[in-house]
């Protein structure tokens, strides 16, 4: 099939609905609106449903009912919108609910801007709604793999009964780039027989429910979701790694910030200088086991963000204190340009020298 | 490497993103890595436009074109004031000199002066001044081929605005041949 | 010996944990009589709220989804969206529905949803312990209001079936009382017409019925239904406020 020019946010929504994907609830935000406008027109006519919900809350909470039903179902946002949907994601967690959820992050606290941002790290990966759950949480970095990866996330949600996050950014959401359609949907997904479509007199009644008013009967039930979040960290993890052998620093960056970083490398590798790369694909799981694969000529370890730092807590986390760490960054909507990032680690190198 | 990497930009309306995305369209037609980032945001609606475009034979990193320009092309004043800067020595300016009194600050870089609005009017529509430019754009970088970029216009017409193809074209055409001019004599 | 009463197959044969004198019960079961007696019960997809009735899900004798706090009829309009054809419903009290889910409820009929919702009004917060509702008369003491509402302070009490009636995409809204057989009698039709025009596809029903709630009221049972009449139908009068079917007669 011949690649076609698609913009990020339009990518997604021809890829969910590839996915197979037919219900689609959503509410305008910058720098995702390209996504509903897109469900709104193509949706329909694959004989699926596009719907605008009054809110972001209402959105989430269609999606929930949605796929309490069995159907592929999907909503987007950008960050203050997936604020307001954190109710719903934690509900839908609890209840076991399989759905996609893509953020196209903007700059916060509040209002914050219109302009790409990474610093909703936290609220993806720590859960901005209550309790014990989990979310898979795919960051893709190029348009492409915006496409491929929101079929796996679809997948994914279906194999564990859980809601897939998928993050770009403005960046992603309204660049264009060539795409392929070529992903295929998973093989051997279990049916959905636990969904809520009438019993049509043939069994008893299923109950899409995250509600158990009894202590012990809600620790079994956490038990079991953290046994799956176990399972999800052992065989979900995803990352790229470039130029690890004999890196003496290497920098560690998801998303587009992951791309300009890689830009700067180049730079500074075509100088003499040894550095690597290291893209988280998964901020949850975090990719702990890329991190084994850190050579030990690598000393120093460069978290570049489009925030103040958060996936540098991840980073210490999984680093134990063996090499040291270093952050830059910008945010509010700023793109660290490849510059910063080569004077950051010039700085580091040059330093420890 | 071979890589050309551009901004665009200009007043909202003066269709700088569709100029973006049809020599973006253009590269990929002809096999290139390509990308293309608008600016967006409440400067859309009416206020000033930009985008960076990129076309190379090597995998594209970072999508940005800040300060590594090796073109641009430039529709009006405040784009000028805020993105000469971003050319690498050596890079081409073109400048829609219609709009635009003022001349370039630097002399490391290669400019062209393009009256795109004017000749657009001779055309009979002013809303072709961005194919005017596109067309000396490709005069003077060679980024893609001219017929790549009318095959890309024309997938964007589609059939029910194929007429406007020849008056995209003659504009085109003129462009090139006002940048031939300045190329010949500078 | 001649069978004159038995429980509708529309509820599981479980006791509920309703406290006495509690009229949900009677809600309950007219919802689901109507369910059977609709023939409806295979198909249907009923929404549970947060509040006293959270654990409908577990009385009602059909698929049910439990949903957050006032979203049902978000909920029933993702359900409805996907399966068309089933029969969908939620049951919902005032905090849900009327304080915290009032976006949900006026966008669901305002898009002319075609499900049916029963609210159920008993003018205070039951499941957290009597705390002011947003259907709290004035002067009525509550935990969080104990010298009584004042209106210039807490606001004036909603009154939903009015508000909801004046909506180009709402089908039916009626409201009814359970304070009496003559009144449940009504209140059972009102929610069977609502289900009806539900599966004539006419889009949003709505019936509020007003409900009693001794415990937090601190009344006991049959004061509580006197008290029901007195109080509450004065500010909440009983009928019809909306058919689109008879509009739709009246103008042909």
């Amino acid at each position: 099939m011949a690649k076609i020019l698609m913009k990020g946010n339009e990518a997604v929504g021809e890829a969910a609905i590839r996915a197979g994907c037919r219900f689609f609830f959503g509410y305008p935000i910058t720098p995702q609106s390209e996504l509903p406008e897109y469900m709104s027109l193509h949706l329909p006519k694959v004989g699926g449903v596009y719907l605008q919900a009054e809110s972001e809350i209402a959105a989430i909470n269609m999606v929930y009912g949605a796929a309490g039903c069995g159907a592929r179902v999907m909503t987007g946002s950008s960050s203050p919108g997936i604020a307001l949907k954190q109710e719903g994601i934690s509900y839908m967690a609890g209840a076991e609910l399989p759905c996609v959820i893509v953020n196209m992050m903007r700059g916060g606290p509040g209002l914050g801007s219109i302009q790409p941002a990474q610093s909703d790290y936290f609220q993806s990966t720590r859960g901005g709604g209550d309790g014990d759950y989990r979310l898979l949480v795919y960051a893709p970095a190029s348009v492409q793999e915006m496409v491929d990866y929101v079929q796996i996330a679809f997948d994914k949600a279906d194999k564990y009964r859980n809601p897939v996050l998928v993050v770009g950014d403005g960046v992603i959401g309204q660049m264009m780039e060539p795409v392929e359609f070529v992903s295929k949907p998973a093989e051997n997904l279990p049916e959905k027989d636990w969904a809520t479509t009438g019993t049509g007199g043939k069994r008893e009644p299923n109950i899409i429910n995250s509600l158990y008013l009894d202590a012990e009967k809600l620790e079994r039930h956490n038990i079991h979701l953290s046994k799956k979040y176990s399972y999800m960290q052992e065989n979900e993890q995803r990352w790229e790694a470039t130029g690890l052998e004999g890196a003496e620093l290497v920098i560690v960056a998801y998303g587009t910030t992951a791309r300009i970083a890689r830009s700067a490398m180049d730079n500074l590798n075509k100088k003499g200088w040894k550095i690597g790369l290291l893209r988280p694909i998964t901020l949850w799981p975090f990719p702990e086991k890329g991190f084994q694969l850190l050579d030990e000529t690598t000393k120093h370890l460069l978290v570049v963000e489009m925030s103040m730092g958060q996936m540098i807590d991840d980073v210490r986390i999984v680093n134990e204190g063996k090499r040291k760490i270093h952050f830059t960054g910008r945010s509010g909507g700023v793109i660290p340009s490849t510059s910063l990032i080569e004077e950051k680690i010039l700085e580091i190198l040059e330093r420890s020298e | 490497m071979n890589s050309e990497r551009t901004i665009l930009a200009g007043f909202g309306g003066q269709g700088v993103m569709l100029m973006g995305q049809l020599l973006t369209q253009a590269g990929m037609f002809e096999g290139k890595e390509v990308s293309f980032l608008p600016s967006y945001g409440p400067e859309m609606r009416g206020g000033t436009a930009n985008c960076g475009v990129i076309i190379q034979t090597e995998p594209i990193s970072s999508p940005v074109v800040e300060g590594n320009a090796t073109s641009e092309i430039i529709m009006n004043l405040p784009s000028l004031l805020k993105f000469e800067k971003d050319l690498i020595p050596g890079g081409k300016l073109l400048i829609n000199s219609s709009l635009i009194e003022r001349k370039a600050s630097r002399s490391d870089i290669e400019v062209y002066y393009i009256p795109s609005s004017d000749i657009a009017n001779e055309l009979g529509n002013t809303r072709v001044s961005n194919m005017v430019m596109l067309g000396a754009f490709i005069e003077v970088t060679g980024a893609v081929d001219s017929e790549n970029v009318f095959h890309a216009l024309e997938e964007r017409l589609g059939e029910e605005k194929a007429h406007l193809m020849e008056i995209n074209r003659d504009a085109f055409e003129r462009g090139m041949e006002c940048a031939r001019k300045q190329r010949t004599n500078g | 010996m001649a069978v004159v009463f038995e429980r509708t197959k529309g509820l599981r044969p479980v006791s509920t944990h309703y406290c006495p004198g509690c009229t949900h019960g009677i809600i309950h079961r007219l919802t689901a009589e109507a369910l059977e007696e609709l023939g409806v019960l295979d198909r249907a997809i009923g929404v549970a709220p947060v509040g006293c009735s959270v654990l409908a899900y577990n009385y009602f004798n059909c698929d049910m989804q439990e949903a957050a706090h006032g979203r049902a009829p978000a909920v029933a309009t993702g359900i409805k969206r996907v399966l068309p054809d089933k029969f969908v419903f939620t049951y919902q009290g005032d905090g849900d529905l009327a304080s915290i889910g009032t976006a949900e409820v006026v966008h669901a009929a305002h898009r002319g949803e075609n499900i049916s919702i029963v609210f159920v009004n008993n003018a205070i917060y039951g499941m957290t312990g009597g705390q002011m509702a947003p259907t709290t008369l004035a002067g009525q003491r509550t935990t969080t209001s104990p010298l009584g509402r004042d209106p210039l302070h807490a606001g004036y009490p909603i009154r939903i079936a009015e508000m909801l009636a004046m909506i180009p995409g709402a089908a039916f809204i009626e409201r009814v009382s359970v304070d009496s057989p003559a009144n449940v009698r009504k209140a059972k039709k009102a929610i069977k017409r609502a289900f009806e025009i539900q599966l004539e596809g006419k889009g949003f029903s709505l019936v509020e019925v007003l409900s009693t709630c001794p415990t937090n009221w601190g009344i006991e049972p049959p004061l509580a239904l006197k008290w029901l009449r007195e109080n509450m139908i004065p500010y909440y009068p009983l009928g019809n406020f909306r058919d689109k079917t008879k509009e739709e007669a009246t103008d042909e």
